[in-house]
């Protein structure tokens, strides 16, 4: 559903959010940090980072936090008492400078979310959240979003898109009712346009593999030598899957203090070798090799056949951060 | 839906502590809240998550029948955290349980026909969820045998059950104990499971196999049974893969494509020949 | 470059190793681990500045010592992570050959681990000016903005490990973290749970990090956890003078008996 296509200029972008975030919402949006760019909570237009490709982390977190309790407990002597969190009001929050691939990665979690058991949790930060971002201009060695049908200005999971045209001002596409009512409510700012000047702007990310046919050959690969061949530096982090914005396996965790406590959802990884460890020692990925094979199939067999879903991006970021410098993309392209 | 948050338990009151073997207990649970109680059904296969408030939670199967309304039943052994902290539990205490989940053992289509159930160690409880539930409907079904055997004497789990299971009329009972396991007054069977079911060699004629057991015995156990004449379709198991969530999202029990906890944790022979070995 | 390449491929030849962990250029033009079995194959070892992972985290990993015995390229950084293992008695004579790489870039050959730790003596470990500086700087604050800044250091951590996984002195089968009974450290990356486990990794590497910078190269939110390491190193220096990885002395803070009575230490 596409509602319009408006322009915006630079000062108004500025505007725009400061509108948004007087009204209350929590703002988050790429910015500096230490050596990275990380998106993370900003108060003023002027912290958000200018030059990036993408953020280190992903934009998960604003509906899938690192943990999150799913409910808290108080033992009294009329019994135990339990305050479930989705009973309470969750904030608005704005995702301020978004790539297409962060969004898009949106539609996958959503589906593990809301399939068969609906996680209201995640529903309800997924309600609140307005997704407004931004096309990419440029790319690095390790994008691939146009071999899983995403692409540099893809729309998909925005809320608005916003390109920056050669004319140095934005072309907001409107994506949603949501992004409808931001334009509806900040209507000074836009000015009615078309779509003109897009592709132009847009950066080149080559073809690396096709999708379908990746997902046709992994009906077929489970035993080969390839998995631990290509993950023989694999060091049993989390890396990859915590920088995914996808990736959303979880732990679940009680914690204590005294008659009280939180039992929370954290994340977890398929990486690490007590993942799948049965408490008789017994192990079924009892290796680096099997663990690797596990996420490629998770993303690119299991997801898209369930789901008609692939389970990556092509944001490239398990890539770019490996602390071992294993390329996604050496493994797919291998096939 | 009345209750909106998949991760929250019903609360339940521990009414009874049987145990079973050493750090082997059974916990039959009651609803605290009545509601619950009458509202809650589940079918024989199904399993859920046990959890101590404050310290976590733990998947076992739901081991009483579904025939025996009021409460459900747990058998665990005292292994990780989670076990250690129900272990320590006591009559009246609270714990929590979310569930039933999973798929369930097909018994509807089991009538008419023999059934053979095949149990190793501490994997007696799921089994014992459709052992009682044919029982109840014993009409229903024709010749019952029930093999089962653990580590030794002392390991074998439900010993006053294995008693009256013996002395039914309508059930044969073979129980077995590996080399060495036996006490001097032992009259059952020595060996483990794969070789005693070769010996006793029952007919695979109109019959189902139900066979849990560690993932070893029941590798062992399934070339026995083929070798009987058992269709893989005709011989059912149930997994236990590493879980957490219970419902399909926290990404650690599946096998291939398939999720333990929500497309199984009942599988036909059938079914895990089609599947990779992650189990 | 020529004459590590064929060292390498003699080695494998002969069959005296049969696999040689070293740096090659991966897909995307970088640096990264590779292990070739095969003497052809040794054409892709290269090294220059860019290879900064520390190899010796591979020694231990149970996926690489079933390739059989190996041979390392070993810059320092590796070589004083490897007289830390022999010390520690994670490797014995005769388990690998060491193709040491000294700070110019050439092939250095040792007849044994000893040879390793002499040529240690004299490239010790010294903490940079500019650490140093941020050290003493962080040691000056006031208590409360010394937490504060911590705190606010650690934030974004999410625990994905890659700063133990990166280690080579972090090869414990199973982690502190690991163990639940009881639950030393929380597994939720919250201020506690992420305070608790940096100190824990630093405090258990006290004495024993050789100052590989690994930890600070696999963070991948760039986080200077190394910043505790350093500090700690500075101090031990300090108070015990001569810092660095030695075969015939025992650890500086920790010790260690082979007859442990407490199996997974050992």
């Amino acid at each position: 559903m596409q509602t319009g296509n408006y322009s915006i200029n630079e000062p108004s972008m500025s505007k725009l959010f400061d509108n948004l975030a007087e009204k209350g919402k929590t703002m988050y949006a790429p910015k500096n940090r230490g050596e990275r760019i990380l998106f993370q909570k900003v108060e003023k237009f002027g912290e958000i980072a200018g030059d990036y490709l993408l953020t280190a982390n992903s934009a998960k977190e604003v509906v899938f936090p690192r943990y999150e309790k799913v409910f808290s407990y108080k033992k009294t002597q009329d019994g135990i008492l339990i305050n479930d969190p989705t009973g309470n009001p969750f904030s608005e929050v704005v995702l301020w400078g978004s790539r297409p691939c962060d969004a898009a990665a949106f539609i996958p979690m959503t589906n593990t979310f809301e399939k068969d058991y609906i996680d209201n949790l995640y529903v309800k930060r997924r309600k609140n959240l307005l997704v407004l971002s931004f096309s990419c201009n440029t790319c690095d060695e390790f994008c691939f979003c146009t071999s899983v049908n995403g692409g540099p200005g893809n729309t998909a999971g925005s809320d608005i898109l916003f390109t920056r045209l050669q004319t140095g001002d934005f072309l907001a596409e409107i994506i949603t009712e949501k992004g409808k009512k931001v334009v509806e409510e900040n209507s000074s700012l836009f000015e009615a346009s078309t779509a003109e000047g897009k592709e132009q702007s847009l950066a080149k990310v080559e073809p690396r593999f096709n999708q379908d046919e990746i997902q046709a050959k992994l009906q077929e690969l489970f035993e080969n030598p390839l998995w631990a061949e290509k993950s023989r530096a694999c060091l049993g982090c989390g890396t990859c899957a915590y920088i995914c914005p996808v990736c959303s396996c979880f732990d679940i965790q009680d914690e204590a203090h005294g008659s009280q406590g939180t039992r929370l959802r954290c994340w977890d990884s398929c990486g690490f070798s007590l993942f799948t460890l049965h408490t008789s020692g017994h192990n079924p990925r009892p290796d680096q090799g099997t663990r690797w094979r596990q996420r490629i199939l998770h993303k690119f067999r299991y997801m898209p056949d369930k789901s008609k879903i692939a389970g990556c991006v092509g944001c490239g970021r398990c890539s770019r951060s490996c602390p071992a410098g294993i390329n996604i993309l050496d493994t797919v392209t291998a096939l | 839906m009345s209750n909106p948050n998949i991760y929250i338990p019903y609360q339940m009151r521990i009414e009874k502590i049987t145990h079973e073997a050493p750090g082997v207990k059974t916990f039959r649970l009651k609803f605290i809240n009545e509601e619950d109680a009458a509202t809650f059904t589940f079918k024989a296969g199904q399993f859920g998550e046990y959890s101590i408030f404050g310290v976590g939670e733990s998947t076992f199967c739901i081991a009483s029948s579904p025939t025996r309304k009021g409460y459900i039943e747990c058998t665990f052994r005292q292994a990780g955290k989670v076990t250690t902290a129900l272990a320590s539990a006591e009559e009246g205490d609270i714990v929590g349980f979310r569930g039933p989940y999973g798929n369930i053992f097909p018994i509807d289509e089991w009538k008419g026909k023999n059934l053979l159930f095949i149990a190793g160690g501490i994997a007696l409880p799921p089994m014992r969820c459709v052992i009682w539930n044919c029982l109840d409907l014993r009409e229903n079904f024709k010749d019952i045998t029930i093999v089962y055997g653990a580590r030794s004497v002392d390991d074998l789990v439900y010993k006053h059950e294995l008693e009256e299971w013996k002395n039914r009329p309508d059930v044969n009972l073979v129980t077995t104990v590996d080399p060495g396991g036996e006490t001097p007054d032992w009259k059952g069977e020595i060996g483990f499971v794969p070789s005693v079911v070769e010996k006793i060699a029952p007919s695979s004629g109109n019959t189902i196999a139900i066979v849990c057991g560690p993932p070893i015995m029941i590798k062992f156990t399934f070339p026995v049974l083929e070798k009987l004449g058992f269709a893989p379709e005709n011989i059912y198991t149930t997994l236990e893969n590493r879980m957490k969530c219970g419902f399909g999202k926290c990404g650690r029990c599946n096998v291939g494509e398939v999720y333990v906890c929500k497309d199984g944790p009942v599988f036909s022979y059938a079914q895990l020949k089609l599947l990779p070995a992650e189990y | 470059m020529n004459e590590l390449i064929k060292k390498a491929a003699s080695l494998l030849e002969a069959n005296e190793v049969q696999v040689v962990i070293g740096y090659g250029l991966g897909s995307a033009k970088r640096p990264q681990a590779i292990f070739v079995t095969t003497p052809a194959g040794c054409e892709q070892l290269m090294f220059d500045n860019r290879c900064i992972q520390n190899l010796a985290v591979y020694l231990t990993k149970q996926e690489i010592r079933k390739l059989g015995k190996p041979a390392i390229v070993a810059p320092l950084p590796v070589l004083r992570s490897i007289v830390q293992l022999v010390a520690e008695q994670q490797l014995t004579e005769g388990d690998l050959v060491v193709l040491g790489i000294d700070p110019d870039g050439k092939l250095l050959e040792f007849s044994s681990f000893k040879a390793i730790e002499s040529f240690l003596s004299d490239h010790k470990i010294v903490i940079e000016e500019k650490y140093l500086k941020k050290i003493e700087e962080i040691k000056n604050m006031p208590v409360g903005e010394r937490f504060a800044y911590w705190v606010e250091l650690l934030e974004p951590c999410f625990k994905c490990y890659a700063c133990r996984a990166a280690c080579p002195l972090c090869y414990c089968t199973r982690c502190t973290i690991e163990n639940n009974q009881p639950q030393w450290i929380p597994v939720a990356s919250h201020l506690q749970g992420n305070l608790e486990w940096h100190v824990m990794r630093a405090m258990h590497l006290a004495g024993r990090c050789t100052d590989c910078e690994a930890c600070y190269h696999a963070c991948p939110l760039g986080i200077p956890i190394h910043l505790l390491n350093k500090s700690l190193i500075q101090d031990l220096s300090e108070s015990f003078g001569d810092y660095g990885p030695k075969i015939s002395e025992p650890n500086m803070l920790s010790s260690f008996d082979p007859d442990d009575k407490e199996s997974f230490i050992r």
